[in-house]
């Protein structure tokens, strides 16, 4: 892996991120173009995944509801509302800031999904002792609160290990924070948002993914805050080009699998998207968006699937009666899928040799339970297992088509559904493999389902730009 | 269940004494057998005797013809089934039986127990292609698109003539696509785990219930969107840039991951049957595009006449191709395994080098199983589904002359989306009922049984008529034509092969008598007057038709409605005769006795002299009145002997007879004797003339020839009459120019009805 080394070594030399001001980010084709093969119902693709984690302990013991922790740190700071001479210079600093052509703190960048909400907030770590000191009382308190939890009441996680440190964005240092919560959550991080004045700091709220326009209303009523709506798929790609440009922490941020039709020698590897176009851009969330992607500006979905990660979870949690992504994964990783399944070799006691179907190949998912009595004896891990195998291996198999009809070789798969899910990217690894004579090679991005909530981040950094 | 069902011999598995090569096909729940058998039956023949007092002698002789079998039953009968064969079979020679489907195996040592026949097995994917091959072939009409809100839900397609490419979507237990590109050259170019297995294992771990149908009709009654979740629950409404309407499905189940666990059993059956009909769909059209595709047949357990499934299906197709590609579903679905299995031991037979054509008489039609589309069971048959194909006995093709055959529609009007239209023929064809009985029974006055066996072609009919005022769809689409073929068919059923021949044979003897003082009469006038006496004897003798209702009538009760009278009726002739002759005339002819003697053949004279060669179709078997390739043969002998006009032409074989290959009153211009159509080719033929309301008004009325063309008939219904516009006996005088070519004349197409 000589090449991908040498890759990690020219991303090392950490590029500082400088927003083009000449050229448009939202091409012509940016958000209209839909494939002739017709779109189909996944307007979740693009963001959305599995929340309810219930966290590492962190901070969740004692607020029972997302982000409600943060009310101790709030003190009803009001010195936005006189004309104190300490406010003038915080007024001052922030019309500079945007002369610089920089937004004012905080900086968020979020994706609300149909499941669940991805939020990216950048900790500048260059902030001087002045500035220090003029940082108004809630935006300090934001920024200690989530940098200083890895978890916000029940449901919200910090994924710690995602962090991007030393990052330099429009000119500032800091880390980047990858938070997700689940989208039913949403209501009361609105209420959040209104109980700490957040309309005060005077920010732009960067938000995509369909919760920006079903929450729109509910921020403006509620919490006084006006939204910047953005499209998905523009984000999704942007922020992907965005981190895999700048790296993770020095390490490259793709990877594939190595040997994916050997389970034994089966192993992950690093890679690199140098020259990343034209790729085929799968997006599992809830459902499944397939994009073809020419150039950041250029793509279009293809199609796209119902059955997606949130298909996944439902029926596991319908036909085992489990609640998170967490326990449907580990049921899975215990099951085994042919006592569900029935395979080409349970129909012809072999291979079907008049069309080259391996007696091992899945002839029909859930099959076996058309019999009364193996639906009596079948463990939930192996329905688990089935449900997962299943989802994946059809993912897999529009991807496939939709490369070969497109003629893309390279096939990215992204979204929060392949989040600590091994099982299915082997899968899909072994089915782009297998299917296509090795002609296909599936990718995978450690940043999975935080790409949109990176794009519109982007979006924050640009829009002061314009003039 | 009830195993010991007493099987009806006269109506299942007929003709059994004489079978040979059985094939049988198994699934998961249907057994569908099919059998070659010879049948013995009736048929007219007429010979010309030089001294007889009579024109010529009719005989009805015994033939005997080969059929094909095909029944489906549930496999729960299977043990009664193949114990009723082995009592009722006689003297076959056949030694195996071919077998297919997944059940083959499991059954496989009952079968050979009982019947002593060794199980030969053979591929499930090349039976079920050798079948969908052959009634895409052999059935118009074999192939409908669904459309579940329409006035007629199943929209029957014209098959194109040439069936391939295609790609076969198959649903069993897991999905099989096939891309079809000849009669042996396909291949399985994909395919899924997510078929009907999954909506069944699935489904049946979710809801408890237990058989497909009921996981069906659960599904017809759920509401899906508590349990999926929509685009509309992401975004609050649609994602309008990429034109993603709130209503779509934007994750399956995706809402039985976080709300309550209180699905209804009804719901999640939908949200699921909703889940695998689209992704099978988006399957179907992905490889459909990279193939480049446009005809996609579905079938399988999945399919099998199930509205829901369709419906779904049909949705999907449409959504994921914008309406580009039709999902198109077959009549026969069920039967392609036991049709493939059955061609397959039947090779040496070579079957394919026949035309075979649907017996209307013995085969069941679309639905006839589904209880809740079929709400008068067919009494004792039970749940006993029928197709009979009979061989044909001249290979039939398109006519050369067809300007485009893939569009070509012959019937002008289709019953079954004109309920109006439709309520009117079904009551028409009953009413004449009657009628039909009592002249069958007087065509053969010297056979007892004929009464006995008349009354049981009444019942027969009746009941199809009965079958088709439910289901207007079983046999394809409805129409005057298929109307008249079934009837066609029972009688042929019950032995009254042609019950017109009497009457024809003293309508000829007869017409012959004034055909010399006729052809006199017209060379006495001028050209200009001739051209329009000939017309106008062609419209008059067109009058005469038993197959009408209103003519029968008067004719029946006025002896004294002559060839003078009918005239009277025909109004505006036209010119067609201008202009420089013609290479070769076809001329698809239509009654017997006045029509063809005194209208026809002087025409054909006039022809002939102007030096155009002339071809006269008519049909190969008997069909009312309508003159047969064999009585025409005599008929024009005689009037050579007298006309040495028509006596040179048949000389110098400028006047030729051909078949149509047809037994129908109405004609199918996809459907001729490969006769006729090399000699229509050879002879560059540059004019077709169609007579005749079954030819040219209820079919042919909108065909588009590459040559000119007239269609030229006297409306003897004045309910037809009414509709379009005119009254009883009116003439229909169409003559058309294609595109691109001059006109004979200035005024053409004076036409409809005066």
């Amino acid at each position: 892996m000589d090449q991908a080394k040498s890759m990690v070594d020219k991303k090392g030399a950490s590029r500082p991120f400088h927003v083009n001001n000449g050229q448009s980010q939202r091409g012509v084709n940016g958000h209209v173009a839909v494939a002739a093969n017709g779109s189909c119902c996944s307007g979740g693709g693009g963001g959305s995944a599995f929340g309810s984690s219930t966290g590492p302990g962190g901070s969740s013991g004692g607020g029972g509801c997302t982000f409600d922790s943060m009310h101790y740190l709030h003190r009803g700071d009001d010195a936005e509302c006189n004309g104190s001479p300490a406010k003038r210079c915080r007024l001052r600093r922030r019309t500079e800031s945007v002369r610089r052509s920089r937004p004012p703190f905080p900086w968020f960048g979020m994706d609300i999904g149909g499941t669940l909400v991805k939020l990216v907030y950048f900790e500048p770590v260059d902030i001087t002792a002045e500035e220090e000191q003029e940082e108004v009382e809630n935006l300090k308190s934001i920024r200690r609160y989530l940098t200083s939890n890895v978890a916000y009441g029940k449901t919200g996680v910090r994924d710690v290990h995602l962090e991007l440190r030393n990052l330099t964005m429009c000119g500032r240092t800091g880390n980047l924070h990858f938070i997700r919560f689940p989208t039913q959550a949403m209501p009361r991080f609105i209420q959040m948002g209104r109980d700490k004045n957040f309309s005060s700091l005077h920010t732009t709220l960067c938000a995509t993914g369909g919760g920006a326009y079903k929450f729109e209303n509910d921020f403006r009523s509620m919490a006084d805050l006006e939204l910047l709506k953005l499209d998905e798929l523009d984000c999704l790609i942007r922020g992907l080009l965005y981190v895999d440009r700048v790296s993770f922490n020095g390490h490259p941020e793709c990877y594939y699998f190595q040997n994916p039709a050997d389970t034994e020698s089966c192993v992950k590897k690093p890679c690199t998207l140098e020259d990343p176009f034209p790729m085929l851009l799968v997006n599992i969330g809830s459902g499944v968006s397939i994009l073809a992607v020419y150039s950041e500006n250029d793509y279009k979905r293809v199609t796209g699937t119902s059955l997606g990660g949130g298909t996944f979870l439902g029926l596991c949690c319908l036909l085992t009666g489990c609640e998170t992504f967490e326990e449907a994964l580990e049921m899975a990783s215990k099951g085994d899928s042919t006592n569900v399944d029935k395979l080409v070799k349970d129909i012809y006691g072999g291979d079907y040799e008049r069309f080259g179907l391996q007696g091992s190949a899945v002839a029909s998912s859930f099959g076996h339970m058309m019999s009364q009595d193996k639906r009596d004896s079948i463990s939930k891990e192996d329905l688990a297992r089935a449900t997962l195998v299943t989802i994946t291996n059809n993912i897999g198999s529009i991807a496939r088509m939709c490369a070969v009809n497109e003629k893309i070789e390279r096939v990215v798969f992204v979204g929060n559904f392949l989040r600590i899910n091994t099982v299915s990217m082997k899968l899909l690894a072994y089915a782009m493999d297998f299917w296509s004579k090795g002609q296909l090679r599936a990718l995978f991005l450690e940043h999975e389902g935080y790409f949109g909530a990176v794009g519109a981040l982007m979006e924050l950094l640009k829009t002061t730009e314009d003039p | 269940m009830d195993k010991s069902i007493t099987l009806p011999p006269d109506e299942i598995f007929r003709n059994l004494e004489n079978a040979k090569r059985f094939a049988i096909d198994i699934g998961g729940s249907l057994t569908k057998l099919a059998y070659y058998s010879t049948v013995q039956h009736k048929v007219a023949k007429v010979r010309s005797f030089e001294q007889n007092a009579e024109l010529y002698e009719i005989s009805e002789q015994e033939e005997v013809t080969a059929r094909l079998h095909f029944i489906k039953f549930e496999n729960a009968y299977i043990e009664t089934c193949l114990d009723f064969i082995r009592d009722h079979l006689v003297n076959t020679g056949t030694k195996v039986i071919k077998a297919t489907g997944g059940g083959a195996h499991k059954f496989k040592e009952l079968i050979e127990r009982k019947l002593g026949l060794k199980v030969d097995k053979e591929d499930e994917m090349t039976c079920l292609i050798r079948g969908c091959n052959f009634v895409l072939r052999n059935i118009p009409h074999e192939a409908f698109v669904y459309a579940k809100h329409a006035d007629s839900e199943f929209r029957f397609q014209t098959t194109h003539p040439d069936i391939f490419p295609y790609l076969l979507v198959n649903i069993g237990s897991g999905v099989s696509i096939v891309k079809v590109e000849s009669e042996d050259k396909f291949e399985r170019i994909g395919g899924s785990s997510i078929g009907g297995g999954t909506f069944w294992g699935l489904g049946a771990l979710l809801t408890k219930t237990k058989r497909f149908d009921e996981l069906l009709q659960l599904a017809s009654k759920g509401q899906h969107a508590s349990v999926d979740m929509l685009v509309r629950d992401i975004y609050g409404g649609s994602y309008g840039s990429l034109g993603l309407t709130g209503d779509l499905i934007a994750s399956s189940f995706g809402k039985s991951a976080t709300a309550d666990k209180g699905f209804s059993k009804e719901d999640m059956a939908k949200s699921l049957l909703h889940m695998i009909s689209n992704d099978i769909g988006q399957l179907a059209c992905l490889y459909a595009k990279l193939h480049n595709l446009s005809r996609v047949y579905f079938g399988g357990f999945f399919i099998r006449g199930h509205p829901v499934t369709m419906h779904t299906i049909t949705y999907s197709i449409n959504f994921f191709t914008k309406g580009e590609v039709q999902a198109l579903f077959l009549r026969h679905e069920g039967y392609l395994g036991a049709i493939g299995a059955f061609l397959k031991g039947a090779e040496e037979d070579n079957p394919n080098q026949y035309s075979w054509g649907e017996n209307y008489a013995g085969s069941s039609g679309l639905m006839s199983v589904s209880p809740e589309m079929n709400p008068m069971q067919r009494a004792r048959s039970g749940t006993f589904d029928m197709l009979e194909m009979d061989r044909l006995e001249r290979q039939l093709v398109n006519l050369p002359l067809l300007q485009d055959p893939s569009s070509y529609i012959p019937d002008t009007m289709d019953l079954t989306e004109d309920a109006l239209a439709r309520e009117y023929w079904l009551s028409c064809f009953e009413e004449a009922l009657d009628g039909v009985v009592k002249r069958a029974v007087a065509s053969q006055p010297d056979i007892p049984e004929a009464i006995e066996r008349s009354e049981k072609f009444r019942q027969k009919y009746r009941h199809k008529l009965q079958t088709l005022r439910q289901q207007p769809f079983a046999y394809g689409s409805l129409t005057v034509r298929s109307l008249l073929d079934t009837r066609e068919h029972c009688l042929n059923e019950f032995n009254f092969p042609d019950p017109y021949s009497k009457i024809k044979q003293r309508e000829n003897d007869m017409a012959l008598r004034y055909y010399q003082k006729a052809v006199k009469s017209l060379e006495q006038l001028s050209w200009e007057q001739r051209q329009f006496a000939l017309v106008r004897g062609v419209l008059a003798g067109n009058v005469f038709d038993w197959g009408a209702k209103a003519v029968s009538d008067v004719l029946e009760s006025d002896p004294e409605f002559g060839f003078d009278e009918a005239k009277r009726h025909s109004l505006r002739p036209a010119l067609l005769l201008q202009g420089p002759p013609h290479k070769c005339a076809l001329f698809f002819v239509d009654n017997s006795g006045v029509d063809i003697i005194l209208g026809v053949m002087p025409f054909v004279r006039e022809l002939l002299s102007r030096g155009t060669e002339v071809v006269l179709a008519s049909n190969s078997g008997p069909a009312l009145n309508d003159v047969t390739n064999g009585e025409l043969q005599i008929l024009t002998e005689r009037i050579a002997a007298m006309d040495p006009v028509i006596q040179a032409g048949l000389r110098d074989d400028r006047l030729t007879l051909v078949q149509s290959g047809s037994s129908s009153p109405c004609l199918d211009l996809s459907r001729l004797d490969k006769v006729l159509a090399m000699v229509v080719r050879e002879r560059q033929t540059d004019l077709v003339i169609i007579e005749g309301m079954g030819r040219a008004l209820h079919t042919n009325y909108y065909a588009r020839l590459s040559c000119e063309s007239l269609k030229t008939a006297v409306i003897k219904n004045s309910w037809l009459a009414e509709r379009l516009g005119g009254k009883l006996f009116s003439v229909v005088f169409k003559y058309e120019v294609p595109p691109g070519k001059p006109s004979q004349e200035d005024s053409s197409a004076p036409s409809t009805p005066s």
